[in-house]
């Protein structure tokens, strides 16, 4: 009864259709010597039927999986005893409600089950029993359906291809529109929960307070603070932490680009900038490792020998090692703009009597400014949303310093430290993590936006 | 330079008759000035061949380090022990029924045959640095044999059983023997143990095949990537199904048959946009829509390709797009010369041909969901989970996930454990841009 083998059994049907489909057009025109007074290929009619057996069937099921579980909670809960459901708090009920799930599930309980509860387990495995059942019976009997309606339609006269091709398109056209869903879905879910947190915590306190300390008291009689989520202190970490990154990345990412695209042999360049490249395939849990357990010592190391004190998570050892990943996107997106500006205005310096240097300092660079600059945004907003590198390298407090050598925490690690572990939706703890989402989704977009609009209009410029 | 060249009344005639110095021509103030200038343009190109060689130092800086830590991980220390299969304690009722075997008592069995092996120590506290030498994982390792092979009850086999994380750190030189015993891992008796049995030749390095084929675990000894490796594999294989269908009809439908109006820019600038999200916030997104909203269940490769999709897709599209720009309209005029509908023209003319280049793209956004580890963080992929994946709703991990995991263990065994995992995921991509650069080399025309 599991999903899978109904799909499989689905594309079994699908084939069916596909097949009977054709047959029909065929038999239909009087054999297959008169096929050609058929309006479109055999295949078209076979497509054609397939597709009435395949999407309404999937459809239903997409539906179906999306809901089934909602519908039977409600359904079981409607069933609980009044007197089991009265007077708890919702986070009580959705508890018990998880209890019963499990219970169905045969998985351990967080205590022994009363007959209530038992009762409910059973309802809810019979009602989930049910549903799968249902599910078979009516995604089956829609393929059939729609294969057979699709097959007695069939006759030489029908337009199968303009039909196929019309579905096909709007197929395409769907699928472009993910693209504008899952930015929707994006900012209605964070903005939604973020709004839930604003209802909690002021948003002046949020954007401007300075003290940030998320861990609420679980239980009303637990010793714990109130909770403070004054984010500036992320926001200063952040920022600490990209500034160290981008100080290491745009001066070797630039410097390189210029070397490779001015004055390396094509040897050296053809070697060079592939090696280079590889850092920016290189995923960011590794260098999150490289960060924790190799650059964080031997900073900490040397800056002892130095007499300093190194907090043992500090910005910097995150910082250089996020540059580290930055140097091929600063260096690439360099390349391509100074590639872009034309030869000619080399040949006039050149005619001039500058030498290479003089060139490339005073004529090369002003004029690819704007793509090197559009390009360094782009690595800030990666800089900015850069996660398991400061995650496994940067520490969990929330200083307010600017000093490098001190531990302090990102908006992206606090995201990730929120959100793991036990979640709790109604929380102001858990829909901070929205908050700083949302907080970091609007700062990359602007930079984003402002990037391409730069980077486009320098490209415009020299075509 | 211009204005350095025309220097202030620098050499006209009028003044060159008022001052009777010799008249100081441009080309003069020109050549006094070289030496300077190619200082200057000698700096500037070291400075430029120093970033490129400090690029390319991080590059090999940080594969040496990782393959420094982790190569040693392939190799795992045994030690040889006679074990005699008790009948008495494996299968006392002589039944041979899987479930007794299943369940007896393969530790005592593991430290009957250490006191046989040392028969002088009787102390208790010398008797647990005795046991402890040997993983706990030895028991499993018995346990397994015995089912596999219930004849093997009755007989004394001689068998390398997996030492503990501490004598293999030893064997493998991580931990210093000068060190006072109070800061070392493992004591001075324990050490002379491990010592007496090396000279019996009793303890040996073999290859590790334990970390390919077992589940993570609490004791590094004992810990694989097996789990991980599954969890990526049904979670990439997802991802793919569900990422290249619907890039390559995005771009499709973008590039030839979308009419040039707001919405399609709307929807260009999108794409562009999404490349460029931070992945946490893919991450996010899965938590409140895919789990919270339509109850897709947690920490399972579909909920995790359902995120690294989404991910994917700009990667997808705007190579898909570029390969289709890259086929000459003339083939498709061509086409629709012949009759062919504008849907025919594309899927049997221009899909073809541009298909090497959205493969390439194809495998690059493979590659970048194969090393993400963020998003999966916020949709539970972050469980411990020992068992190793069946199927697309088991709950499961990944690859980076583990490495990620791993990293926070404090043990010096998950430190090699870590590197070694890095070092098979590098591996993997490494493989999969060779397919992409292999792929354009030989299949994408240029026209």
């Amino acid at each position: 009864m599991n999903p899978s083998t109904l799909l499989i059994l689905l594309l079994g049907l699908t084939a069916l259709a596909y097949h009977a489909g054709r047959k029909r057009a065929v038999t239909s025109a009087g054999g297959a010597a008169r096929i050609n007074t058929l309006h479109s290929l055999p295949s078209y009619y076979g497509f054609y039927a397939a597709l009435w057996a395949a999407v309404p069937a999937l459809l239903l099921m997409l539906l179906w999986y999306g809901i089934q579980d909602s519908v039977v909670t409600a359904l079981v809960k409607a069933q609980l005893p009044a007197e089991t459901v009265e007077g708890l708090s919702p986070g009580r009920l959705s508890l018990l409600l998880t209890d019963v799930k499990n219970l169905a599930q045969g998985n351990i309980l967080s205590g022994e089950p009363t007959p209530e509860i038992q009762a409910a387990a059973d309802h809810y495995a019979r009602l989930q029993q049910l549903a799968s059942y249902a599910l078979w019976l009516l995604v089956l009997g829609l393929a059939l359906g729609g294969m057979a309606l699709a097959v007695r339609q069939t006759n030489p006269r029908m337009r199968a291809r303009n039909r196929v091709e019309t579905t096909v398109l709007g197929i395409m056209i769907l699928f472009s529109s993910i693209a504008i869903l899952t930015t929707l879905g994006i900012v209605i879910s964070v903005l939604f929960e973020s709004l839930l947190f604003f209802q909690k915590v002021s948003p002046l306190e949020f954007f401007f307070g300075t003290l940030w300390s998320p861990q609420t008291a679980m239980r009303a009689d637990q010793v714990a603070s109130e909770g403070a989520f004054g984010a500036v202190p992320l926001f200063t970490g952040t920022l600490l932490v990209s500034a160290i990154a981008m100080f290491v990345a745009v001066p070797i990412g630039l410097m390189s680009a210029i070397y490779l695209s001015e004055y390396a042999p094509r040897r050296v360049r053809s070697l060079a900038k592939p090696v280079l490249e590889v850092l920016a395939g290189i995923p960011t849990v590794v260098y999150g490792f490289f960060a924790a357990l190799t650059v964080a010592p031997v900073i900490r190391g040397f800056g002892e020998s130095l007499g300093l004190t190194v907090a043992s998570e500090s910005a910097l050892a995150a910082g250089l090692v996020m540059g580290i990943m930055i140097i091929p996107f600063v260096s690439s997106l360099s390349d391509d703009v100074i590639n872009a500006v034309p030869q000619s205005m080399r040949d006039g310096s050149y005619a001039l009597g500058a030498t290479q240097s003089e060139t490339i300092r005073r004529v090369i660079i002003p004029a690819a400014l704007p793509g090197i600059v559009g390009g360094i945004l782009l690595a800030v907003s990666r800089a900015i949303g850069e996660t398991m590198i400061v995650v496994m390298a940067a520490g969990l407090s929330a200083n307010l310093t600017a000093n490098p050598l001190e531990s302090v925490t990102t908006v992206t690690v606090q995201i990730v430290t929120l959100l793991t572990g036990d979640q709790e939706f109604d929380s102001a703890k858990t829909l901070a993590a929205f908050a700083l989402g949302l907080t970091l989704f609007l700062v990359t977009l602007t930079l984003n936006v402002i990037a391409l609009h730069i980077v486009r209009r320098y490209r415009e410029q020299y075509e | 330079m211009n204005s350095r060249v025309i220097e202030p009344g620098a050499g006209t005639p009028g003044q060159a008759q008022a001052s009777p110095p010799a008249p100081r021509r441009t080309i003069d103030i020109v050549n006094a000035s070289l030496k300077r200038r190619y200082a200057k343009e000698r700096r500037f190109r070291f400075l430029g061949a120093a970033a490129v060689a400090l690029g390319l130092l991080f590059v090999a800086i940080l594969f040496a380090d990782i393959v420094a830590k982790g190569y040693t991980a392939f190799q795992q220390t045994y030690i040889h022990v006679p074990i005699y299969f008790d009948a008495d304690t494996l299968d006392p009722t002589g039944e041979r029924d899987p479930r007794t075997l299943a369940n007896a008592d393969y530790t005592g069995l593991v430290k009957k045959s250490l006191r046989r092996l040392f028969p002088e120590i009787t102390e208790r506290r010398r008797l647990r640095e005795l046991y402890s030498l040997v993983s706990v994982g030895a028991g499993q390792q018995l346990q397994k044999m015995v089912l596999a092979h219930p004849s093997l009850i009755g007989t004394t086999r001689d068998i390398w059983l997996i030492a503990g994380a501490d004598v293999d750190m030893l064997i493998k030189g991580h931990i210093d023997r000068n060190v006072p015993q109070a800061d070392r891992r493992i004591r001075d008796n324990a050490l002379e143990l491990v010592d007496r049995m090396v000279a019996d030749g009793r303890i040996e390095k073999r290859f590790n095949t334990g970390f390919f084929t077992n589940g993570t675990s609490r004791e590094p000894e004992m810990a694989g990537i097996a789990g991980a490796l599954m969890g990526s594999f049904y979670t990439l294989s997802l991802t793919l199904l569900f990422s290249f269908p619907i890039g390559v009809g995005a771009a499709l439908y973008l590039e030839e048959f979308a009419p040039k109006n707001r919405w399609t820019d709307l929807i260009e600038v999108n794409i562009n946009n999404l490349a460029a999200v931070p992945s946490i916030v893919f991450g996010l997104l899965g938590l409140a829509v895919f789990i919270n909203i339509f109850g897709v269940p947690r920490s399972t490769p579909l909920v995790g390709a359902l995120v690294l999709t989404l991910m994917t897709l700009p990667t997808i599209i705007i190579a898909s797009r570029a390969a289709l720009k890259s086929v000459p309209p003339s083939i498709r005029e061509a086409a629709l010369g012949i009759g062919a509908s504008p849907l025919q023209t594309q899927f049997h003319h221009v899909l073809p041909l541009a298909m090497p280049g959205m493969l390439t793209g194809t495998i690059i956004g493979m590659a970048q969901a194969l090393g993400e580890t963020a998003p999966l963080l916020m949709i539970g992929m972050i469980a411990f989970i020992v068992d190793i994946p069946r199927g697309f709703t088991d709950a499961a991990t990944v690859l980076p996930v583990q490495i990620f995991l791993w990293a926070d263990s404090p043990e010096r065994g998950f430190v090699e454990r870590t590197s070694a995992a890095i070092i098979v995921l590098l591996g993997f991509l490494l493989l999969m841009n060779l397919t992409a650069v292999i792929l354009r080399r030989r299949f994408e025309r240029r026209w």
